[in-house]
């Protein structure tokens, strides 16, 4: 674990991404650029059209969104464990984006849906489930932004990630539960055609280091405002 | 008599001679009742098919009322620093003020149920299956709020942020619990789902005291 917490220091991760970030930028817009080209240059679904490009837009976003909060919350039981200021710094950094891509998720399933299920929104377990999911981020981020004490905060917040954690498999059974009990809403499912899998295998890597790449530079930005104000404080020109 | 059983009898009492909360969450839970048929119509047959779904969140809603001063008045006069400081572990006098919640919202909300769905002209068996799945499935409201209430003991205005930390978490009790009954309306049996409601319930019965004496313990400064 030593090297790892070497760039738990934020002076050593500043140097570290510092160094890194060019390098993740480039490779987000080249995975983005080839992944958009193949996807929209596949040929139209037998059964949903054109519209089966979304799937490359909206089913990353998905994936991203998840993943975000198993980032958070590992973030969360290393700042828990450990007690490092950075994890904490790393925690709060990655909610919002999980939010984001949570809501993009949703959205792109909406328009998605509209053209499919003939409706923009249908209580569908996945789109329910998403839906309950952004909620949990607004509670992370309403409970970091209501605590003043800054180490209080991210306790507490790493506390209600954590909960979340064993949460978010309940809550996703549950709802699969709930609407197969009700109605047999049939997605289109079956196996993906390969012409549709690696567009959307190199759309999953583009937002995933999109993701990352972000997450950076929202934790360095997180550190330089704290570095300025503790300049701030100490009163220099 | 044991220090846990004196820390739940006192909550009890508490919660009974100040204010009355089990009063005013079942003056609540009955408002709400009231008000959603006058929003919905007043057909007999479509309020029957929404009956365990309206009950159950307006049991859920009635139960975060008092939720948010589970910590907060012990803490605001310091006899939560006495507690903490007793022999009785944190994680048991979490479980102790859930215990206590659910003696004064979870049970009389349980208790006011089969009048209300009386009303909703709820057939027999489901009101049954309605009653269970309260009785079975508060106490995981009262424990799950519990986690919200000691994570915002410290603000002065916790209770506007404590139900968007809650109430996401609290879906599975809503699903089974209205599943049971609508399962049972259908002929499709609710045992699988009260099955499923004891479960969640007793798995956060178990956890969450745990989660709560956690943050309890930080915003005691430990």
């Amino acid at each position: 674990m030593n090297w790892l917490f070497r760039y738990a220091n934020p002076h050593e991760f500043m140097r570290l991404s510092g160094a890194i970030l060019p390098f993740m930028v480039i490779a987000t817009a080249l995975a983005f650029a080839v992944g958009l080209y193949l996807g929209f240059s596949v040929p139209p679904d037998y059964q949903q059209g054109t519209t089966v490009t979304l799937m490359f837009i909206h089913v990353p976003a998905d994936v991203v969104a998840e993943m975000a909060y198993g980032v958070m919350a590992v973030c969360s039981l290393f700042s828990l464990v450990w007690r490092h200021p950075l994890s904490d710094t790393a925690a709060r950094a990655a909610a919002p984006l999980g939010a984001i891509f949570t809501a993009l998720g949703i959205v792109t399933g909406a328009l998605w849906g509209k053209p499919m299920w003939g409706t923009y929104w249908a209580w569908d377990p996945r789109l329910t489930s998403f839906l309950l999911l952004l909620f949990l981020y607004f509670g992370y981020m309403a409970l970091w932004n209501a605590i003043e004490d800054e180490t209080r905060a991210a306790r507490a917040a790493a506390i209600l990630a954590l909960v979340g954690v064993v949460n978010i498999p309940i809550i996703k059974f549950s709802v699969d539960w709930w609407n197969t009990l009700h109605q047999g809403e049939s997605i289109v499912s079956g196996k993906i055609a390969p012409v549709y899998l690696a567009p959307l295998l190199i759309m999953m890597l583009a937002y995933v280091l999109l993701f990352f790449t972000l997450w950076m530079v929202r934790i360095r930005t997180a550190i330089l405002e704290r570095r300025a104000t503790a300049l701030m404080q100490r009163g220099a020109p | 008599m044991s220090p846990f059983a004196t820390l739940l009898l006192r909550d009890v009492k508490l919660a009974a001679r100040s204010g009355g909360s089990a009063a005013l969450a079942l003056s609540f839970f009955a408002l709400v009742a009231t008000l959603m048929p006058l929003g919905i119509g007043a057909d007999l047959r479509l309020l029957a098919r929404v009956a365990a779904g309206v009950l159950w969140v307006g049991a859920v809603l009635a139960a975060l009322l008092s939720l948010d001063r589970l910590f907060q008045g012990d803490y605001e006069d310091g006899s939560l620093d006495l507690i903490a400081l007793a022999p009785l572990p944190l994680e048991l006098t979490a479980l102790a003020k859930i215990a206590a919640h659910w003696f004064s919202t979870g049970l009389p909300l349980t208790l006011l149920s089969p009048l209300l769905a009386l009303m909703f002209n709820l057939p027999p068996t489901p009101t049954l299956v309605l009653f269970f799945s309260l009785l079975i499935g508060t106490p995981a409201v009262s424990a799950i709020g519990a986690i919200g209430a000691s994570l915002t003991l410290s603000l002065k205005r916790g209770g506007l942020i404590l139900p968007l930390l809650i109430l996401p978490l609290l879906a599975p009790a809503v699903i089974f619990g209205a599943g049971a009954v609508s399962a049972t309306m259908d002929g499709l049996g609710g045992q699988g789902a009260l099955e499923l409601l004891a479960a969640f319930s007793a798995a956060a019965v178990l956890l969450s005291p745990f989660a709560a004496a956690a943050s309890v313990r930080l915003n005691l400064g430990g």
